[in-house]
């Protein structure tokens, strides 16, 4: 088996033997079983398994510390995992982790580009490194300056590239060899509100053409560009599904908006009452989860009423991924003072 | 501070760093008893912002009044009446969570009973009251962020000022992190924090859009909302790549966005709701379309190609 | 200045030393194993150097004479040889280090009174221990001649003689207990002017990388107040180093210690200041660990050795470099150390170098406070 893995690792282009090593079924780009990483006591990953398909945009959601990165690492072969299983392309990544990063295209939150070198020096390295054919380096090279819209500023050091534009650059690097997955580990913390927009364009596109995306974000309004998500939490996948399908049925509740005046007394008061999950204050109003939120509008008004505090607008709103994921991750729907 | 005057008030507040103008301009003020976000990416300029009004860096043109101290003249004058959290954690990790606060304590002169009682009541307040004795470095980021609030708090500030303190704080510590902050209010402090998370901004009483040192507007979020020209339509459809090429150029079709389960698409009137779906039918696509409130983000990207355009 | 901010900020630092494993390894453990290296790389390298004899004349007189090197503990006579091709052999294969030859007209000339040459032939490729052989194979050989002397003089009725000046006054290796009485006061000098460079040059940098710095400015403490803050704690432990490093030199080195106590103190009090502010400095100067503890090194390390009079005694050195002698810090103190140690001499004769470091201690607080910036711009 080593012997094996060491031949390929000398030419990892060689399909035939590429082929004896898939396994997974068809279709299906990242199959993760089980997967577990422990660092001493702590479980990093603790027993995450999913499948992204071929052309999907899989996104990976969770606040810093959750056990993102890990994954991420371990599915492009740079950390071993203590157990389960993952494959790439249906390689496995603890057996063949050197033919899994050759399959693979990799853009770290930093952008790792030499801001010393110029665009076209860094496109350059960057095919050296992953072995891009010398007759296919030129196309492959025109097309990435196109897609990062660097045309005119080839020469340009890639440190003096606004963010949004290296941002674009190191996609281009990472993408070179056509990988059929790439890992894009918070790949627009930093950028505007424009050159993300675009960034997910292209990321669209990509995945269009058929290639498998998996986006690790803390951003809860990014992870709305995704087909499909997980979010994990403390090592552990909390839920799954499409954006919609994450707020239209995966919280236990309804959520309600509700304006008022003194949002402070006011969520004093609303926290307090039996019927009413969690409260929370947004601006000049309080979002509520409640059972149902029809049945609830009633007795919100006429406990403000009581109090003399003046409401508005008191109507059911669809909630956004965050209140998903407070929801899921507050274990007792619990009170956020 | 003079009866009547904001407890922060800027004017004109520009500053430059060598090739690039990271500060441009900036007029704003914040009131008492006011949460005011300045909201925009990294690089926008609110770190720069912040810290000229903490007094830590020098203004190159403008007036900057915080607590009713010019920090122009007098960059020393507003410090003991005002709490500044920098992005980075700017705690000591080597010390427990008690000597962090009683360092800062002593810096700001809190003594004896006064100290511990404030100091007990906002560590309650953070729901950190078990942790006085861990070291801070070993604190989750959640918990860090919380106790930089608290140690930013023990004397009693009139302005605060918290650059980014929400960032990389899973969703329910940055829930709670602003429930604290709203209970302050009641003190009557003014209390300006900045963000790149452009969905927590509707959290703020007013926020002001930052964008390459300029600021693009200022109000509340219903407002800057109320007032956006057009609509935003979100279209759930099976396959949305096609769909979005068809509306592409159609009249009356602003943006169009490819997200996950579909499109996210600006037309310039309600109205279109029912254009758009003839024409999807007519070309046989099945969707489902409804009108949605613009995101803070829809207002930037409006904003930014509006002054641009 | 106020009270309490001071207070917090020297509690502060005391707690962060107390619970960094390094800063207490550089605290306790550096000052000792420098005092070691030193104490006994610089004095006991230089005894037992490996000697060969050739006596051409081989008389009783010639042999009585060679005697008084296999009797001196700074030579050891590896071999006796015959003939001048195996001195150099020897020599060249490094079996030892120098040669001493005994002319054939030896006890010949001595009877009449003639200067006699003896040659001394010594491997020059390590110039300091050449030098140390040389000067002691000449402090050997005077002794020798002052004995023949005194002997000549008496044989003549003259009973009273004087011994000559000259041998005491030579070079200051030569005294065989002394030498390591020397060494010592200076050793602490310079474990001092390391130690306390480096313990202070991590303490600002260490803020600004960690970014506590950014917060800590925005507080209404002084400048001052940060600066002696920062160095209160590390006087207290520099002050217990140089008595450490002093205890070391009394009782396990056995020098001499004669001065009064409070003559030392107080010296030490205003040296630990100066390099306390000049690690500070640096601090400011260089804002990342790295570069300000390397500064601290070169700025402290290199003078200190070689421009204190530590290794190389100053009145020795070109006229200009003298001069430059004079910035260096460690100059000072490691007089005053020494005369505390050696001489007890009294403050009134060595007020000027104590003046000199109050002089430092002054002008390096407020350039230390001056340069650090409550500012991030």
């Amino acid at each position: 088996m080593i012997r094996d893995s060491r031949d390929l690792r000398k030419d990892p282009r060689d399909t035939r033997d590429l082929r004896d090593l898939r396994k997974g079924p068809e279709g299906a780009a990242v199959v993760v079983t089980g997967l577990v990483k422990r660092f001493g006591d702590f479980a990093a990953v603790d027993d995450i398994s999913l499948t992204a398909n071929k052309g999907e945009i899989f996104g990976f959601l969770g606040p810093n510390g959750a056990g993102k990165s890990t994954t991420i690492r371990m599915l492009c072969g740079l950390l071993s995992p203590t157990s389960g299983s993952a494959t790439v392309s249906g390689i496995d990544v603890a057996t063949h982790p050197e033919i899994v990063r050759q399959n693979i295209g990799y853009m770290s939150q930093k952008f790792s580009l030499y801001n010393d070198l110029t665009v076209l020096e860094n496109l350059h390295f960057f095919a050296g490194m992953y072995s891009v054919p010398r007759s296919q380096l030129p196309s492959r090279i025109s097309w990435a300056v196109e897609m990062a819209g660097l045309n005119g500023r080839e020469k340009s050091m890639a440190g003096t590239l606004a963010t949004g534009w290296k941002q674009r650059l190191a996609l281009g690097c990472a993408v070179l060899h056509r990988p059929p997955v790439v890992f894009l580990d918070e790949p627009t913390s930093g950028v505007d509100p424009m050159s993300r927009r675009q960034f997910w364009e292209l990321i669209h596109q990509m995945a269009a053409d058929g290639v498998t995306v998996f986006v690790t974000t803390h951003y809860m309004d990014e992870a709305e560009y995704c087909n499909r998500l997980v979010l994990i939490y403390r090592g552990k996948i909390v839920a799954s599904g499409s954006p919609l399908e994450l707020k239209e049925g995966s919280m236990s509740g309804e959520l309600l908006l509700v304006e008022c005046e003194k949002v402070g007394q006011a969520l004093e008061l609303l926290g307090a009452a039996p019927f009413i999950q969690d409260a929370a204050i947004f601006g000049n109003a309080l979002h509520l989860v409640v059972e149902n939120a029809e049945q609830a509008a009633p007795g919100v008004k006429t406990l403000l009423a009581r109090e003399g505090i003046a409401a508005g607008k008191v109507e059911r709103i669809r909630p956004s991924l965050e209140d998903v994921f407070v929801s899921l991750t507050t274990p007792r729907p619990g009170r956020t003072p | 501070m003079k009866e009547g005057e904001s407890p922060i008030a800027v004017r004109g507040l520009t500053k430059s760093f060598p090739g690039v103008r990271a500060v441009d301009g900036l007029t704003f003020s914040v009131e008492r008893g006011e949460i005011f976000g300045l909201v925009g990416p990294d690089g926008a300029g609110k770190t720069t912002t912040m810290r000229m009004l903490a007094g830590v860096l020098t203004p190159e043109a403008g007036e900057v009044r915080v607590a009713g101290c010019d920090l122009v003249k007098d960059p020393e004058g507003a410090k003991q009446r005002v709490s500044y959290m920098p992005q980075r954690f700017g705690l000591y990790e080597e010390l427990t969570v008690d000597e962090n606060i009683r360092f800062y304590a002593r810096l700001f002169q809190v003594k004896g009973k006064a100290c511990e009682e404030r100091a007990a009541r906002l560590l309650a307040g953070a729901g950190m009251s078990e942790f006085r004795g861990r070291l801070a470095g070993k604190l989750s980021g959640g918990m860090k962020q919380k106790l930089g609030l608290v140690c930013a708090l023990i004397h009693t500030p009139e302005v605060i000022l918290l650059d980014e303190p929400t960032n990389g704080v899973d969703p329910v510590s940055r829930r709670e992190f602003w429930a604290i902050l709203y209970s302050l209010l009641g003190e009557g402090v003014s209390i300006l924090t900045t963000t790149s998370y452009l969905d927590e901004a509707e959290r703020c009483h007013r926020i002001a859009l930052l964008h390459e040192g300029r600021l693009l507007f200022c109000d509340t979020p219903a407002a800057l909302k109320a007032n956006f020209a057009g609509q935003v339509l979100s279209i759930v459809t099976g396959d949305p790549r096609p769909v979005a090429s068809l509306l592409e150029g159609r009249p009356g079709v602003g943006s169009v966005m490819v997200v996950g389960d579909g499109l996210h698409v600006v037309v310039d009137d309600p109205a279109r709701v029912a254009q758009l779906k003839n024409e999807l039918a007519a070309a046989g696509v099945t969707a489902s379309i409804e009108a949605v409130a613009p995101t803070v983000e829809d207002l930037f990207v409006e904003a930014v190609r509006r002054g641009k355009g | 200045m106020n009270f309490d901010r001071f207070l917090a900020m020297a509690i502060k630092e005391i707690i962060q030393i107390k619970r960094d494993a390094r800063s207490i390894a550089i605290v306790i453990a550096m000052p000792v194993i420098m005092m070691l290296a030193f104490g006994y790389g610089v004095s006991f390298d230089t005894k037992h150097i490996p000697l060969y004899l050739l006596d051409q004349e081989k008389s009783q007189q010639s042999q009585d004479f060679l005697k008084h090197f296999q009797a001196s503990e700074y030579f050891n006579v590896v071999k006796t040889v015959d003939s001048y091709r195996e001195v150099v052999e020897a020599i060249d294969r490094g079996d030892c280090q120098m040669a001493v030859v005994v002319p054939f007209d030896f006890s010949l000339k001595l009877a009449a009174g003639q200067p006699v040459g003896i040659q001394a032939i010594v491997n020059g490729t390590d110039s300091n221990s050449a030098n140390l052989g040389m000067s002691y194979g000449e402090a050997v050989v005077s002794s020798y001649a002052q004995g023949l002397q005194v002997a000549w003089l008496q044989r003549r009725g003259q009973i009273r003689v004087a011994p000559p000046l000259s041998l005491d006054a030579r070079t200051w290796y030569n005294e065989n207990l002394e030498s390591m009485a020397t060494i010592v006061p200076g050793v602490v000098a310079m474990v001092m002017a390391v130690v306390g460079t480096f313990l202070t040059s991590l303490t600002i940098a260490r803020e600004w990388e960690r970014g506590t710095m950014e917060q800590l400015v925005s507080t209404p403490v002084t400048r001052m107040e940060i600066m002696l803050g920062k160095l209160a704690p590390y006087l207290v432990i520099g002050l217990f180093d140089t008595c450490l490093c002093a205890a070391l030199g009394v009782w396990w080195f056995g020098v001499p210690f004669r001065s009064q106590l409070w003559i030392f103190l107080l010296s030490t009090v205003l040296f630990i200041l100066v390099v306390l502010s000049m690690g500070y400095f640096l601090s400011v100067v260089g804002k990342n660990q790295m570069a300000a503890s390397q500064l601290a090194l070169v700025a402290t390390f290199l003078p200190a050795f070689l421009l204190s009079g530590f290794i190389y005694p100053i009145d020795q050195m070109p006229a200009a470099v003298q001069v430059v002698t004079h910035l260096v810090p460690a100059r000072y103190f490691m007089f005053i150390l020494r005369n505390v140690f050696l001489k007890g001499t009294p403050l009134s004769l060595m007020w000027q170098d104590v003046a000199g470091l109050a002089l430092f201690a002054v002008v390096l607080t407020i350039l230390a406070t001056r340069a650090f910036k409550k500012r991030i711009d």
